[in-house]
């Protein structure tokens, strides 16, 4: 376990060594950045002022080695627009797309979980059915068309949730359903399959003929094998989320991180944006890193020698 | 002494695309208590479907009928899920054809062990803990205690095995149905596995079920024995007639592979009769055994006759192999009776 956990670490932080590579690379793949700063008013002698006064005429790999020491510390400089440090602003924007990831995830699990149990459990039949309609339609809409019709039922026709806005628990409701519908054909999917297989498991029969009555059965000794996978893609998909929040936190201009970023690419706010790619990544890489652990976890056969 | 389990007419068929599979037909047999009856045929004679049965467990698309399925008293046709769940593992316990995949892998030996027990007695975790550890070392489990915090992975499957005897064991069966306990098992441990059977059988007076392809085996521990071919029972009786005057051709030609030491091959299988079972699928007629046996008539095609000798001795044939071998001896208890 040690050596597996250890493995999948160094890979981790292999990945965000090139993710940050990246992210330093975007300063100068978008043009000049002392040109940027220096703003559009600007002549050539106020560009190279700039140019030295920000230290962009030393070597890039000396740039990038002060980029990445001040971002590790939480420092990813000023942004372009707000004049505040990127780090504060991102803060606190982070936390509105937290919530919105973990209630996000959490409808996803609660809706596909117990629809893939009960359409493993009865195959073919009404729910078994429902449950292929509503995963099929999940991965048809994009998701700023499902966002659209939300909006147009919800707010307009019934007015009964606030189209935008970042207020109250109501603004999040839509954007946990879009979010979490996402999520949730692969994960009800995954669920089905796994529980189709396990049901079939001769241990599944043990249990039986140890008298377990069919709710132990299905829960706590097919469902329990059955779910391992499961919270591994449901960890991935959570790293996912956050960052594809983006678009959702568009759609209705909730006030987060992804909406941020939206915003920091329209202003060309490139040390913000830098900071939000780089945060993003950092999220899909620590879900993932921890839906390998947490697959271990879950296995015994993974766990113990 | 009573039956403890008596069926009569048991049948499992399962529908297929192709038409009804008619797996078992119409068997029947009685158990009493402290008794070992071993159920022998080959591959796919309907061994495994039959104990499925009487648990209760036929997979959902199987179909089973019977005019007689009792179990002390209780209607096991009629029973509610409810009252199979109470008996099942308290008072009919199973082991199954397959130890390295029957446990589960995400649970201690100890979980599933307790497990057993905690579904049917409200005692205290730590009582159905010292039992655990208690039958662990009954079945030969060393260090019992430091196994119960193992999982099935790191058992090998003869340990595995060992624990499912010890889980059947928990709630105190009255019978035990071992299906083929031990042919997924190395040679040496097989022997191990099934002396430990039969002497927990006989120290806690269960009624037992074994299952098996292994002659040499029933000779060893069985008191009643019954031979199954092509979902039917074709000859039923005590140990000791079955073996000395076996009746059936099929069971005659079984007897004749038994393995004679330093002429059967190690692991050579038994049973080793020419020819092949047919189709059980649609309407199955006269003897399912005439396409292999050498004494077949005309009549075998019709409907075969069940004899019965007064002792029990049960075997189903057109031809009356009685009438001038056991005359004389079954003559005078006839009289008696
Ligand atoms: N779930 C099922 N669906 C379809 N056919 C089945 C099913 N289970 C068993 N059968 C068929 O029923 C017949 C009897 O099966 P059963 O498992 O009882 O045989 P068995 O005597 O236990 O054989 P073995 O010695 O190989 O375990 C076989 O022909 C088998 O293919
Ligand atoms: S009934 Fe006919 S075919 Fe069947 S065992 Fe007897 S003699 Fe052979
Ligand atoms: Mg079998």
């Amino acid at each position: 376990m040690l050596v597996y956990t250890l493995k999948r670490l160094g890979l981790a932080l292999l990945v965000t060594f090139a993710v940050s590579v990246l992210s330093f690379a975007l300063l100068y793949l978008s043009g000049d950045p002392a040109a940027a700063i220096a703003g559009e008013t600007a002549n050539a002698d106020d560009i190279e002022a700039v140019r030295l006064h920000y230290g962009l005429d030393r070597p890039l790999v000396v740039q990038y080695g002060e980029w990445m020491f001040n971002a590790v510390r939480g420092d990813f400089g000023e942004s372009y627009y707000f004049k505040l440090p990127v780090s504060q602003l991102v803060a606190e924007r982070l936390s509105v797309t937290m919530l919105l990831g973990i209630c996000g995830i959490s409808f996803a699990l609660l809706t596909a979980v117990p629809l893939g149990v009960a359409a493993a459990v009865r195959p073919n039949s009404l729910v078994d059915r429902i449950a292929l309609f509503l995963s099929v339609m999940g991965q048809a809409m994009p998701s700023f068309w499902f966002g659209l019709v939300l909006i147009v039922l919800f707010s307009i026709k019934l007015r009964v949730l606030p189209p935008s806005g970042s207020d109250s628990w109501q603004n999040f409701v839509m954007p946990t359903i879009v979010l979490g519908y996402y999520a949730m054909p692969a994960i009800m999917r995954l669920t089905r399959a796994g529980m189709l297989d396990v049901l079939g498991a001769d241990y599944v029969r043990t249990a039986r003929a140890k008298g377990a009555g069919e709710f132990r059965v299905m829960f706590k000794h097919a469902l329990r094998n059955a779910i391992i996978p499961v919270v591994s893609l449901a960890a991935v998909q959570m790293g996912f989320m956050l960052g594809g929040s983006i678009v959702v936190e568009s759609i209705f201009a909730l006030h987060g991180a992804g909406y941020l970023a939206w915003e920091s690419i329209g202003r060309n706010d490139l040390p913000t944006v830098q900071a939000l790619i780089l945060v993003f990544s950092m999220f899909y890489i620590v879900f993932t890193f921890l839906s390998d652990l947490l697959n271990a976890w879950l296995d015994p056969r993974m766990r113990v020698g | 002494m009573e039956n403890i389990l008596s069926v009569r007419g048991l049948t499992v068929d399962i529908p297929l695309a192709s038409g009804t599979l008619h797996a078992v037909r119409g068997i029947d047999f009685d158990v009493k208590r402290g008794e070992t009856l071993c159920v022998v045929g080959e591959s796919g004679s309907g061994k495994s479907l039959t104990s499925l049965a009487i648990m209760g467990l036929l997979p959902k698309q199987a179909q089973r009928s019977a005019r007689v399925l009792d179990f002390e008293g209780v209607d096991l046709q009629t029973a509610s899920n409810r009252d199979m769940r109470k008996l099942r593992g308290d008072r009919i316990s199973m082991i199954f054809q397959e130890p390295m995949t029957s446990l589960n892998p995400a649970y201690t030996i100890g979980d599933q062990l307790i497990e057993a027990l905690l579904l049917h007695r409200k005692v205290p975790k730590s009582v159905a803990r010292e039992r655990a550890i208690e039958l662990l070392e009954k079945v030969g489990i060393t260090a019992a205690a430091n196994r119960m915090k193992q999982y099935p992975h790191q058992l090998s499957g003869g340990l595995r095995q060992r624990v499912m005897i010890a889980m059947a064991l928990m709630g105190e069966p009255d019978l035990i149905i071992a299906d083929e306990p031990t042919t997924a098992l190395d040679v040496t441990i097989q022997a191990q596995i099934l002396r430990l059977l039969k002497d927990l059988q006989r120290e806690l007076n269960m009624a037992m079920i074994l299952i098996t392809h292994d002659l040499g085996v029933v000779a060893r521990v069985a008191d009643k024995v019954a031979i199954m071919y092509a979902g039917e029972m074709v000859e039923a009786g005590s140990a000791a007639e079955v073996f000395t005057s076996p009746k059936h051709p099929y069971t005659r030609g079984l007897l004749n592979c038994i393995p004679v030491p330093g002429k059967t091959a190690v692991g050579e299988h038994l049973g080793s009769i020419p020819g092949i079972v047919p189709s059980l699928i649609g309407d199955v007629a006269g003897c399912a055994f005439r396409s292999r046996c050498d004494e077949a008539t005309a009549q075998c095609a019709s409907d075969i006759p069940v004899r019965i000798s007064p002792a029990g001795h049960l075997y189903r044939c057109v031809h009356d192999y009685d009438r001038s071998a056991s005359l004389s001896v079954n003559q005078p208890k006839s009289g008696e009776a």
